[in-house]
């Protein structure tokens, strides 16, 4: 039997308006419950959306990224279901005719790189948060819920992919990319412990090229979870099959705890959202000159800056992805390279240990201490052989702390390496001199005695010798 | 278009109405006179006729993203039959 | 000075020159409402309190010399599915029967500006789904020409309370003909302006594509003057029209010689009684007389109006009024031990009901999978085609005229059984709603005892041409007469 997998992702994003999708109350998180509520987003009776034109205008810009084609007129529909997070019993979301279809976005898995299918982009509203009282604080067992409506309206793009991957790498590679590419767009936080970004993930299992039955999986809350969830799923269906068993159509919820994934059990078993055309909204059409003015304010998007990156910068993909990842740190980068460094050394340092620094101290980089000259001027300080990698460490961190350049640091506490030969042929002489043996084995070929003999000079120098010309002066002599 | 008792049931359902049987059954009666009028609309020719949602010339209504006051949690939940907490309480859902 | 016998134009004019003041408007209406509301049950909720406080406010600004409207101090009755801000809303319903809303709908907010008193909220069918208002969970409306015959419906509080000099005039709404249909039962006059002309935004929905607010009242000059007050855009409804604001009351010069008068052929003979059509004949003839040119006109596709509508109307109503789960307002049962589907069952099942169960149903069902095309997309084909025809129509008319009901107010309990039989006593007002087009009725003499209703349509945003026609037509016909109610 050949299995292959078959992996489809839908991804809810909120978008970060100020106001609600179709009234003015506060899109922000959290809050008392119901404390971010009106008489629209609570479903009071005569209440009446009208869409903020601010979240129309940020899914377009997320169309345009993902290549969609933006509908001429698109409209709203109601889909109907009663839940207890949804004041109307409805919620206000896009059918047939969305406001954009038909995108792509490649991702680059090293070896291979595959363009993913969008099927559309469209704009609906959130729900609202049940809290679930209870001894299990899950829906299962739960004694009552608290239904929280402050979440309730907040503008909701939809993502719909087609189901064009294949593992549970290129899910989460896809994954990774969309986030970057929304937060690019600055439209969205994206953070998947909020909820501001969800994914939902559709898996099958083709056998030997005929399709398998498809299984929804709900609740995967970061990329780790959604991989791991998918590795789980895609294992279990293959079992399952090979053990002559069938797959079920069916929706399971990812158990992060438990590694595991089992059947959602709803009471409800009737299922028709009976769409129809929201009456209370005018239709969307976005003119040409809106689309065009939007098109053109796109950004460079990280899937073409990573390119970019490696062609223009000789970077590896690796460490390219790496500083792309947030628009604001690929910039950081662009500047400190446009200095004159070794753009290679500069995004090594950027990617290294000003990450690190940045990670411990929680700090962003649009925050960060050391500024693009000071990051560029630790990389000159280092190609002239003023002060070695290894101090460079302790440069940086300081820098870091303190917001003094690397050259005022390096002044002040005298670390500047010396890299003069008559100096250090002094030195080398006198180490020889003190230490006849290791000399001899050095003569003898033996290299254990260089890194004594190195060792012994920088002792003398408390580190400050410049390590390769130093070995160069031990290597002329003793050889 | 006479309804069966199985689709009153299953649209009394999905419209979460608890209908006794005496009331599904006069429903499934009455409804069956209603529909048999309204299933008039397929006897007319609409080859070509574009299906109309809004009578209304309008289109692109916006409201620009601006934040005003909410109502306060007295109006919020004032009228709920349950409320705690500043939430509305309701029995479990599984 | 009979107040309650003014019309809302001359107590307006009263209370500005001094000759009474805002108290002595409302108690005069006050005192009738508690004459005679045993009988008509016009009201569900009177603000006795609440307007005598008000008119008293509007007095004192008054006597310092303030503005508080150009209709200061005059009463009106309002459509209990108006959101009131701190006054109990029902909507004829047990589901609201203690639902106090947080807002003003936008129309209560604009007779308030004008000066306005409101005596009460208005029974009504519940949700608005009736033609009869025996469908409240408050009780029946009695038509102050009859109490043994229905004021139409859904709006018949409105009508019956402005019928019965229990307000100058109200507030209504009208989805399939619920103002036009009571106020042609009541000999009051009723329009529905052209949709998206007056804000939706506080009106309980009932069918969100059809529903409008509308003016209920004695004359059309008063009918005017209360439009003028309602209509114009407002942001909170993304249906309303950004129109300019028409002084339609300035506007009525009676001056409609050459207009032409179109009269629709499906909906002025068959299925119509022979009563109604001998008033509306001589009322058409009034017309003529005039100096209109009258015609014939065909719309075939009117024959197929009613059936578009009861898929339409119930297929909204089902989605619109799924709100009401004893959540976040209204009623709730609650029982030990129950989950939240049996909490939503027998809440839902007690709190509505049966003709708003019976809609509901069939809007679930003309929406479902597998009969959506054949009932909710070619209704909303039928609709197109309705459209087109009254487009035709008005390149060639001016007005078209029918009668409003196809008989005068029918006796209680006759029809409620029936729904298709009460469904068609809307036949002639359907249309208008599926169009979105301007029509008025107004009373045109009586059949058997009862007012006759003839219906005016215009043409988009044709308001002011519509009443125009209607004012003119109403000094023609000279109708001034009361119904018997309370008088001796």
């Amino acid at each position: 039997m050949e299995f292959e997998t078959v992996i489809g992702l839908e991804i809810h994003v909120e978008l970060s308006t100020d106001s609600k999708m179709f009234c003015s109350c506060s899109a922000g998180f959290g809050g008392e419950p119901n404390t971010k509520t009106c008489p629209v987003c609570l479903g009071h009776p005569g209440s009446l959306p009208v869409p903020n034109r601010r979240a129309v205008n940020d899914t377009i810009l997320l169309a345009l990224a993902l290549n969609c084609d933006i509908t001429g007129c698109s409209i709203f529909h109601r889909k109907n279901y009663f839940y207890p997070d949804m004041p109307k019993n409805f919620q206000i979301s896009q059918y047939d005719i969305p406001i954009s279809s038909g995108g792509t976005l490649e991702i680059d898995m090293g070896e291979y790189t595959r363009t993913v299918g969008i099927t559309r982009v469209h704009l609906e509203e959130d729900t609202g948060k049940s809290v679930h009282v209870g001894e299990s604080g899950r829906i299962h067992g739960a004694e009552y819920s608290l239904e929280d409506f402050n979440r309730a309206g907040i503008p909701l793009a939809e993502i719909v992919s087609e189901p064009d991957l294949r593992t549970p790498d290129e899910a989460r590679k896809f994954m990774q990319l969309l986030h970057s590419t929304i937060r690019y767009l600055e439209i969205s936080d994206c953070k998947m412990e909020e909820g501001s970004l969800r994914c939902d993930a559709n898996i099958s299992v083709a056998v030997d090229g005929s399709m398998g039955t498809k299984v929804e999986i709900k609740n995967m809350n970061s990329f780790r979870a959604m991989h791991r969830a998918l590795t789980y799923e895609e294992q279990r269906q293959r079992r399952t099959i090979r053990d002559g068993g069938e797959v079920v159509q069916e929706t399971r919820h990812w158990d992060d705890a438990r590694g595991t994934t089992s059947p959602l059990r709803s009471k409800e078993e009737a299922f028709d959202y009976r769409y129809f055309p929201e009456p209370d909204l005018v239709p969307l059409e976005p003119d040409e000159a809106w689309v065009r003015e939007l098109r053109e304010g796109l950004p460079e998007l990280p899937g073409d800056r990573v390119r970019r990156f490696v062609s223009e910068y000789g970077l590896s993909r690796e460490i390219a992805e790496t500083l792309t990842g947030e628009r604001a740190l690929a910039d950081y980068f662009e500047d400190a390279a446009g200095k004159g460094q070794d753009p290679v050394a500069v995004a090594k340092w950027i990617a290294g240990d000003l990450g690190a620094l940045l990670n411990d101290a929680a700090v962003t980089i649009q925050s960060c201490p050391v500024g693009t000259g000071g990051l560029s001027e630790l990389v000159e300080l280092i190609d002239g052989g003023v002060i070695s990698g290894k101090m460079a460490k302790d440069v940086l961190k300081e820098a870091f702390e303190t917001g003094n350049s690397p050259r005022l640091i390096v002044e002040e506490k005298g670390l500047t390496q010396i890299a003069d030969e008559s100096e250090l042929d002094t030195l080398v002489d006198e180490v020889i001199e003190e230490n006849p043996g290791a000399a001899d084995d050095m003569r003898d070929g033996k290299e254990q005695a260089l890194k004594f003999l190195m060792g012994q000079v920088m002792k003398k120098t408390r580190g400050k010798a410049n390590p390769k010309a130093a070995s160069d002066i031990i290597r002329k002599r003793l050889t | 278009m006479a309804i069966s008792m199985e689709e009153v049931e299953h649209v009394a359902k999905l419209a979460r109405l608890a209908l006794s049987g005496e009331e599904k059954e006069a429903m499934r009666c009455q409804l069956s006179d209603v529909l048999e009028h309204a299933h008039r609309v397929s006897e007319v020719d609409t080859e070509g006729v574009l299906p109309t949602s809004h009578v209304v010339p309008l289109v692109n209504v916006f409201r620009e993203d601006v934040v005003r006051p909410s109502i306060t949690p007295f109006e919020a939940t004032g009228n709920a039959s349950w409320a705690e907490e500043g939430a509305f309480r309701v029995p479990r859902i599984l | 000075m009979d107040i309650i016998n003014l019309d809302a134009l001359a107590i307006a004019e009263s209370i500005r020159e001094g000759e009474i003041s805002a108290v002595d408007a409302t108690t005069a209406f006050l005192e009738r409402i508690r004459e005679v509301e045993a009988i008509v049950n016009a009201y569900i909720n009177v603000s006795y309190e609440e307007a005598a406080r008000r008119a008293e406010m509007i007095d004192a600004m008054l006597a310092e010399g303030r503005d508080p409207g150009p209709l200061a101090g005059v009463p009106i009755a309002v459509k209990d599915l108006l959101s009131t801000r701190g006054f109990t809303t029902t909507c004829g319903s047990r589901m609201l029967e203690n639902f106090v809303p947080v807002y003003d709908a936008t129309v209560v907010g604009r007779v308030g500006e004008a000066g306005m008193v409101m005596l009460g909220k208005a029974n009504m069918d519940e949700f608005a789904m009736g033609s009869s208002t025996e469908t409240s969970y408050f009780g029946p409306t009695r038509n102050p020409w009859n109490p043994d015959t229905v004021p139409g419906g859904s709006s018949g509080g409105s009508a019956a309370a402005v019928s019965a000099g229990e307000a100058p005039w109200a507030l209504g709404s009208d989805t399939g003909g619920s103002i036009r249909q009571p106020a042609a039962m009541c000999g009051i006059v009723g329009m529905k302006p052209t949709y998206g002309l007056v804000s939706r935004y506080g009106l309980v929905a009932f069918a969100s594509s059809l529903d409008q607010v509308g003016p209920m009242a004695r004359n059309v000059g008063d009918c005017a003057a209360l439009l003028g007050v309602i209509a114009g855009h407002d942001p909170m409804d993304s249906t309303s029209i950004p129109a300019e604001k028409v002084d339609y009351q300035g506007r009525l010069d009676g001056e409609v010689r050459g207009l032409k008068v179109g009269v629709v052929k499906e909906i002025s003979s068959r299925g119509i009684d022979e009563g109604v059509l001998e008033r509306f004949r001589a009322a058409v003839s009034k017309l003529e007389g005039l100096g209109m040119e009258v015609g014939e006109i065909s719309l075939p596709s009117f024959e197929y109006a009613l059936s578009a509508y009861y898929v339409i109307a119930p297929a909204e109503a089902s989605s619109n009024l799924a709100r009401f789960d004893g959540v976040r307002y209204g009623f709730r049962a609650s029982a030990e031990g129950e989950d939240i589907w049996e909490m939503y069952d027998r809440t839902r099942s007690i709190g509505f009901g049966s003709e708003v169960k019976r809609r509901i149903i069939l809007g679930t069902y003309v929406l479902s999978a597998g009969y959506y095309d054949a009932y909710y997309g070619q209704a909303r084909k039928v609709r197109t085609l309705i459209v087109k025809e009254f487009e035709r129509a008005f390149r060639t008319y001016d007005v078209l005229v029918s009668p409003t009901t196809p008989s005068v107010a029918f006796r209680l309990g006759e029809k409620v059984d029936d729904p298709l039989t009460m469904y068609l006593s809307d036949m002639c007002t359907i249309p208008v709603n599926l169009a979105g087009i301007p029509a008025i009725s107004l009373p045109c003499g009586l059949s058997e005892g009862m007012p006759v209703g003839f219906q005016l349509m215009g043409p988009a945003l044709g308001e002011a041409t519509v009443l125009n026609v209607a004012y003119a037509l109403e000094s023609e016909l000279g109708f001034d007469q009361r119904p018997p109610i309370g008088r001796s």
